[in-house]
Order: structure tokens, then sequence, then C-alpha cells
């Protein structure tokens, strides 16, 4: 990848991680830890993968993006502000009575959500249905990228519809595993241990391509050789860190859902100024 | 337009749910038909042989097959999902409610063999308690078909139309009620019989037992009326207010538990017009199912002709 790409990837994964933790801290708590391990996937998809049109967000052409990991939502909620589906004032909404942006994704609340999801798991089975769709239509190269956590991989219906997808060979869907190590009440090794999800989704009949999810150029990497593949599913599996991009929360137990008192508030400050002045100077 | 049927027959329901699909499928191509590996008990394999680009067997994974559904549905498709009742409402109520009715989908389910239906398969397949968790999520349309003709038009109504529906039917015979052509309305109960007496309310299975129970009454100068309330949710209020009015006993009939599902929706509308009529429940009483014939199992848990008569001589 080009200097001036990568340089443009990683303003945008700076704006959305800005935008993010602007809100998060106005509202005072939130899910950051798992929002903020997928800012940079989020970068690369709204400005060099997707097709899609803000403007008509049900447009029947575009990829569709299944956020399975659904309590990450405000960081998508950042990206789709940021990309034109609506005013960036509204992500301080967040939470509120009546937004149009609750706490897990709403297909019917949000333009640019294309899936409402939540209750762990069941993104995946939806973007293999959505996926089995476009094929019956004969729609070659539009995809549905299905983003699931790794402690969502806890969730059997996950392996269901990875048999699914692998059986049909349904390129189609292209699953990216957020690999941060960690789920809400610690590290996955302490609670249900992953084992080796790259053998794993092999052995389920996955090509899988390895990515280090904190880095743009690689991201990107993997998500366009996966999308050329046709003749089997397909798997991007995101190493990650969870909080990524925010120093004093990368160690916390407590980044999964943090409630900020002031000595988080100082921090998250320092995090967004300097993400602020990061964005100022065009990434350089 | 219904009429009743001229000559008493029966008509597998499960063969009227593949035909019919099968002609849907023939116009429309958007409409699908997903299997969780019982093709072979539903019928679904004659579907996978003459429609094979509109059919899917997901295997045995039914919370999968409900959010394939869902997402197929995304994009215009029309699915039409068959598991057994259990397993569709029990297993995959969270899919149901969440991709289905919450995010605004479109799933056909039908839910085969509820209640005594079940038969040789058993108190592990049996649900007695589909229709109570079904009525209770916002927006989803619970169905309770009487008999094949009902069935027929019920699967054609659903092409065009979004949401949630749940048909819970057997998968075998089920006497003729009605006369080949009949039309209904969704949400419109059909009032089969009027009488003065006695309100009988019935849907599915129990249909048959209420019109039966109502013939023997009427030998003893009991007039009772007869309501089919196929679509149990949502629930008829209007006609079911003006049959109930003036009657001096209710009684309803279901294949089902008496927790939560017709006889509950009929209590509460009584109860909350302080009509002060009283209201008797026909169905199955706080109890788990077991294996045996249909036969066996509707004398077991009271679903008789008798047991429908004797509930109204008792308490009239």
């Amino acid at each position: 990848m080009d200097k001036e790409k990568e340089r443009q990837l990683k303003k945008g994964s700076a704006e959305i991680r800005l935008e993010t933790l602007k809100m998060l801290k106005w509202r005072g708590y939130g899910h950051l830890g798992g929002a903020m391990s997928i800012v940079e996937l989020l970068s690369v998809l709204y400005n060099d993968i997707l097709r899609y049109k803000p403007e008509v967000p049900a447009w029947e052409d575009r990829d569709y993006v299944v956020l399975s990991k659904g309590h990450s939502g405000p960081s998508l909620y950042a990206a789709l502000a940021l990309h034109g589906f609506f005013d960036k004032e509204l992500l301080y909404t967040l939470n509120e009575g009546g937004t149009s942006l609750p706490s897990h994704p709403d297909r019917l609340r949000t333009p640019g959500v294309d899936a409402t999801t939540g209750s762990l798991g069941q993104g995946t089975s939806v973007a293999a249905g959505i996926g089995m769709a476009l094929r019956k239509e004969g729609r070659s190269g539009q995809k549905v990228y299905l983003i699931v956590g790794d402690g969502e991989l806890n969730e059997g219906q996950c392996w269901e519809a990875f048999q699914f997808l692998a059986h049909h060979k349904l390129h189609e869907v292209i699953v990216i595993i957020d690999y941060n190590k960690r789920q809400l009440d610690g590290k996955l090794t302490d609670i249900i241990t992953p084992f080796d999800f790259h053998k794993k989704m092999e052995s389920f009949g996955f090509r899988v391509f390895d990515a280090d999810g904190r880095e743009e150029s690689s991201i990107d990497e993997a998500l366009k050789a996966a999308g050329q593949v046709t003749d089997s599913a397909v798997c991007v599996l995101l190493d990650t860190v969870k909080a990524q991009g925010v120093p004093y929360y990368i160690e916390r137990e407590d980044s999964h859902a943090p409630k900020f008192d002031a000595k988080a508030k100082e921090e998250l400050d320092k995090t967004i100024q300097a993400l602020e002045q990061y964005v100022a100077e065009g990434g350089r | 337009m219904w009429k009743r049927a001229e000559q008493t027959g029966s008509t597998e329901m499960r063969g009227v749910f593949v035909e019919t699909l099968q002609e849907m499928m023939d116009q429309n191509k958007k409409v699908v038909a997903l299997e969780a590996d019982l093709g072979g008990a539903s019928g679904f394999s004659k579907i996978q042989k003459s429609h094979p680009d509109q059919f899917l067997n997901v295997g045995i994974a039914e919370a999968n097959m409900v959010g394939i559904a869902a997402g197929m549905s995304m994009r215009g498709f029309v699915p039409f999902i068959h598991t057994f009742a259990p397993f569709a409402v029990r297993r995959a109520c969270d899919q149901i409610f969440l991709e289905g009715a919450y995010a605004g989908n479109t799933i056909n389910i039908y839910g085969s063999d509820p209640g005594v239906c079940v038969a040789q398969n058993g108190g592990t397949h049996t649900t007695f308690e589909d229709m109570a968790i079904m009525r209770a999520i916002p927006t989803v349309e619970v169905y309770d078909p009487a008999d094949g003709v009902q069935l027929r038009w019920l699967i054609h109504s659903l092409e065009h139309k979004k949401g949630v529906h749940y048909i819970r039917a057997a998968r075998k015979g089920m006497p003729d009620i009605y006369a080949e052509g009949s039309t209904f309305e969704s949400g419109k109960a059909n009032v089969l019989r009027e009488g003065k007496d006695v309100l009988l309310v019935a849907a599915g299975l129990g249909l048959k037992l209420a019109l039966d129970a109502a013939d023997q009454l009427a030998e003893e100068g009991v007039e009772a009326a007869v309501l089919d309330m196929f679509t149990v949710a949502p629930f008829d209020v209007e006609t079911f207010r003006q049959q109930a009015a003036g009657k001096k006993l209710i009684v309803t009939v279901e294949n089902h538990s008496v927790t939560n599902g017709l006889g509950s929706a009929a209590a509460d509308i009584l109860a909350e017009d302080g009509s002060g009529i009283r209201l008797r429940k026909v169905g199955i009483e706080n109890r788990f199912g077991q294996v045996g014939s249909q036969d066996f199992l509707m004398k077991e848990y009271g679903l008789t002709v008798e047991h429908v008569y004797q509930i109204v001589k008792t308490n009239l």
C-alpha cells in the first residue's frame, strides 16, 4: 500500500476513534473496549472496501455490514456519521430515550445499519441469509462483511452458521473475527479457551487470512485477498487488542463497558487531544 | 367467503403445505422453503426435488435456520421454514423474537405437530406452550388452522405479507370443516354456528370437538354457538364480544396448555370488560406431554367431545 493511501486510512481510523471516544465520554459510560478494537477495520471498510451510498442507505447494490458483536455499535455509528449517513451531532444522543442510536444496532432505527444485532451469535446466521440471497439473485461481487467477536464465538449458533457458509462455499460472506483476547468477564483463556482460531476455521472449511488488526494496510490486504476467493468460505482473522488505541484501558480489566470516573475522564481527554492533533495535522 | 364442507373426510396437512408452496414457487421465484433436516417428515423433500433452487436444508440447526430466513427476507425473499413446533418455538425463540419480529423481518414458520398431534414422538417433542410464547411477542401472528382448506388459503395469504407468522399445524390428516375454495379473513373469527346459551370458542384440532359437542348439546335443547378463532393472535376481539354477549357460559377448546393460549386470550377480554360471564377452558392443565397415539393423548388430556359436552353441562 502506498504511503498516501495508508495515511488516509490511518487518519480515517483516528477520526472514528476520536468521535467514538468523544461520544462515550459525553455519555459517561459505554462499550469502549470492543468498539475500539474494530476501529481500524471500520476505517478500511468504509474508506476502501465497501460499496455504499449514504444518501440511499438501502441501495440494493450495496455491500452489507453485519456487526454481530452488536455492543460495538458506538464505533460503527461514528463511522456511519463520518461517511455521511447522518449528522455527527446525532452521536450525542447515544442511548438517550427515543434516540435513533441505541446501544446495540437496529436496522429499523439507524440509516446505514444493515442488521439488528445484540443477542450474540445471531448476526452470523443473518449474514449467511443475506449472502445466500445474493447468490440466488446471481449478484457476483456483492459482499456481506460479518464482524464477530472472539468472545461471541462462545455461542454455538456461530458454528452452526459457519458450517452452513462452508458447506455452500458462500464466499459472498466474509467472516471477520475480532480476536481481541478479552470478553466481558476477562480473558478468553480464563473463561472459554478459544484454542487456535486459524486452525479451527480452516478445519471448518474456511480459507483463513491473518491480519494485524491494528494496521490498516494489513487489514486492507487481507480483506482484498479474501474478496478474491470464489471457491470456499472465507475468514479474516484480525489480531487486535481490546481498547486498542486507548492506553489507559488497554491493560485494565474493566475495558468492556466502563463507567468513567474523574481519573478515566482525564486519561480519555489525553487520548482525545492527541487524536485531535493527529487529525488536524492530516494524519502526518 | 367460506362454506362448510358437505362431506366428511380428512386432508393431510403437510401435503397441503407442500403442494401450496410448490404452486406459489411456480409463480414467484422469491418464495423459498427452509428445512432443518426434517424434509422426510414434513414432505419438504418433495420441494427439494421440484424446486431445488428455492429450497435449503440447513441441517439440524433451528436457530441458524431462523437467522438465515431473516437475512434472506432482507433481500425480498419470502421464507417458509419448517421444523417440529417445539423446536421452532422453544429452541429458536430468541432468534424468532430478535431477528424476526424485533428486526422487522419476514419469516413464515410451519411448526408441525403441536400439542397432542405429536403422538409417537412423545413428551420431548411435545409443545403445549407454543401459542403462549408466540402470542407474547409483539406483532407476531399466530395461526391454528383447522383443516386443509383453511391451511391452503392461509399459506397463499402470506405470500406478500410482511412479518413473523407462526402456523401450528398437524402433519397428518385433519377432519374437513370447510368446502374447497373457501376464503377467510386474517384476524377474523368465523361463526360456524349460532346459539343463544353457550359460546364455544375453538381453533385447530379443537374446532371439530366444539362442533360435535354443539350437535350433542342441541339434542338436549342447549343452543351452542361455535366460533373458529383460527387467528389466535391478533385475537378477534370484536367478533368474540359480539358472540359472548348474552351467553350464560363460554367454553374454549384448544390443543394447547390452558395457560396463556386461546382460553387465556378470551378470559382477558371477559375480565377486562367486566362481563361477569363464566368461562371454562378445555385444554392441557399444567402437564407435560407423553408418548401415545393421538387418540390416546386426546383422551388422556381431555380433548374429547364428551369432555367438552360435560364441561358445558356441569357449568351451565
